[in-house]
């Protein structure tokens, strides 16, 4: 396809196969942010299909954005389950106190029925009604929590790294309920319309377990599950560090790997060159401290290292915009990238 | 006996890395009887614990092992204080709470560190808003106030802490840790705390510091 006639999704499906297309895609991560946008609570924003939808595409447009985000928050599957879900005025709903209180628990445990779930269905309603807008022009980004990440909020950060290292006989049957809803979910997203699955694992990142316990317990749960997935992932690890596990993210297959601040920026190119794209990977929280200037040094800084040979989706490292990050910053942003990501990359040193 | 062997430091911390109890128990058990001193004991876990959380900055160690030699850690203290009538230091008074989330886990390596090195720690638990922080930290008449946060929006709220204990004259410190401070660096001074406790086997330091 012509660079000229380019739009976000070819945008992106040039720059997934390694190719410079017309300029860097831009992927704003904005979920509650669309509450922002409407001048809305949280928790009246995300009650609305409507709200969602219509707010969705206002900021694709008002921020020059190539995808478009259905991720409402990640308790929504907790929520699915019973969870308790606990939301603010400025910031990201929750989740309350664990939904299992002892490993005893997981053998009573059932599997929630996505069409039973208000929550799920809105985010699947949400998910249909963008595709119908934007049919093939722009890519909708479904998002699902790793099996192996997810017992984070069922159980608790605590007993879970407990279970991990003590307990192999509770993880096994938590993980094989948890693989199963994954692929649900994910795959009920994708007959919506979700174009991809960004499959958020920070547990995967050696930042929050090594890499040889990841190994011994969570390797062949994703491994499992990205393979049932009916459409294109991105394994995003959430600002842990990827660089020690990128090799073993590519042999599962996953085509995008939303990297991390920790990352050296030389260092993952090289690394990812013609195996897996990288999403990233702007410092999301201290993005509430950027001003425009600001904005545009790290655009130009992370598109200078990594954006030569297409390859490159610039992003957030953490997979959500928070809400007090201004509006003038995400449209420097997107200013910056225009000016500084558009193709061919000539003010780079290519050296 | 003040001299630290060198290689049994690094097979103790080795033994937390690799999380095994027994191992770890072991070692500090021999040492004991030829050390015949708590106060050994103590320093050879704050040196593992400390190496490890110098790991964990540079990104050779996880945040499970850091938990994980935090909580062996604290069991072996905790099997020798009752057994060597070793009463905890009570001051500074401390607490620890996690401001508005559920997620406890910084609060737990925090914890067991401090415990670790022999000080009273009370636990105010997690969920609470900062009112409720407030009220408590001041009914038990706490020098140091450690807050644990996961998400930004908890983060910012340790200002409203900061605030009412200014307008209540109280000169309760406040040392703040979790993600929210690690990603920017900055913050802690924004909110008004004391000091920051990214790392958290510096804790003890941080504590001394502000105290």
């Amino acid at each position: 396809m012509s660079k000229d006639t380019m739009n976000s999704l070819t945008r992106v499906l040039t720059a997934l196969g390694h190719q410079e297309p017309d300029r860097v895609p831009l992927f704003l991560l904005l979920s509650l942010y669309g509450a922002k946008e409407l001048k809305l609570t949280v928790k009246d924003y995300f009650s609305s299909v409507d709200n969602v939808v219509h707010a969705q595409l206002a900021m694709q447009k008002k921020y020059n954005n190539d995808c478009l985000y259905t991720f409402f928050y990640a308790a929504l599957e907790v929520e699915a389950w019973g969870a308790e879900v606990v939301f603010v005025d400025d910031g990201p709903p929750n989740s309350g106190e664990p939904m299992l209180q002892s490993y005893q628990q997981i053998t009573n445990m059932s599997i929630p029925v996505i069409d039973e779930s208000l929550s799920l269905r809105r985010v699947l309603e949400v998910t249909s009604r963008l595709k119908q807008e934007v049919k093939d022009s722009v890519p909708i980004i479904g998002v699902v929590m790793s099996p192996f990440s997810l017992p984070v909020m069922q159980l608790g950060f605590e007993k879970y790294i407990e279970m991990l290292y003590f307990n192999k006989d509770s993880f096994t049957k938590l993980m094989k309920i948890n693989e199963e809803f994954c692929v649900a979910w994910a795959n009920a997203q994708i007959k919506a319309g979700a174009t991809a699955i960004c499959y958020f694992n920070p547990l995967a990142s050696p930042t929050i377990i090594e890499r040889n316990t990841y190994f011994a317990t969570g390797y062949s749960v994703d491994q499992r599950t990205l393979a049932r997935i009916n459409g294109p992932t991105a394994m995003h690890l959430a600002s842990g560090r990827t660089l020690p596990v990128l090799e073993d993210i590519v042999a599962m297959g996953s085509a995008v790997l939303g990297f991390s601040g920790l990352d050296s920026l030389e260092h993952i190119k090289k690394a990812s060159q013609n195996k897996i794209c990288l999403l990233g990977n702007m410092n999301a929280m201290d993005m509430v401290n950027w001003d425009c200037q600001i904005a545009e040094k790290q655009v130009k800084e992370i598109i200078a290292a990594t954006g030569v040979g297409g390859g490159l989706i610039l992003s957030d490292n953490h997979g959500e915009i928070p809400w007090q990050v201004s509006e003038d910053v995400l449209l420097a942003i997107g200013e910056a990238v225009r000016k500084w990501g558009s193709y061919p990359l000539n003010w780079v040193d290519k050296k | 006996m003040d001299y630290i062997d060198e290689k049994l430091s690094d097979d103790f911390t080795n033994a937390l890395l690799s999380v095994n109890r027994v191992e770890a128990s072991r070692i500090i058990e021999s040492y004991f009887a030829v050390a015949k001193s708590f106060a050994a004991i103590e320093r050879i876990i704050g040196q593992a614990l400390e190496k490890i959380g110098n790991g964990w900055e540079d990104g050779t160690v996880s945040l499970s092992q850091v938990y994980m030699s935090g909580v062996i850690a604290e069991e072996i203290t905790d099997s020798y204080l009752p057994k060597l009538q070793i009463k905890r230091k009570a001051k500074p008074r401390l607490a620890i709470v996690v401001l508005q989330d559920h997620h406890s886990l910084g609060k737990k390596i925090v914890s067991s560190i401090v415990r670790a090195n022999g000080f009273h720690l009370i636990d105010f638990g997690a969920g609470l808003h900062a009112d409720e922080i407030v009220k408590l930290a001041i009914e038990n008449e706490i020098d140091v106030l450690l807050i644990s946060t996961l998400m930004l929006t908890s983060a910012m709220k340790v200002k409203d802490i900061k605030d009412e204990l200014e307008k209540r004259e109280s000169k309760i410190r406040i040392i703040v840790g979790g993600a929210p401070f690690r990603l920017d660096s900055s913050l802690w001074r924004k909110v008004g705390a004391d000091a920051d406790g990214k790392n958290a086997s510096h804790i003890i330091e941080t504590i001394s510091q502000v105290v």
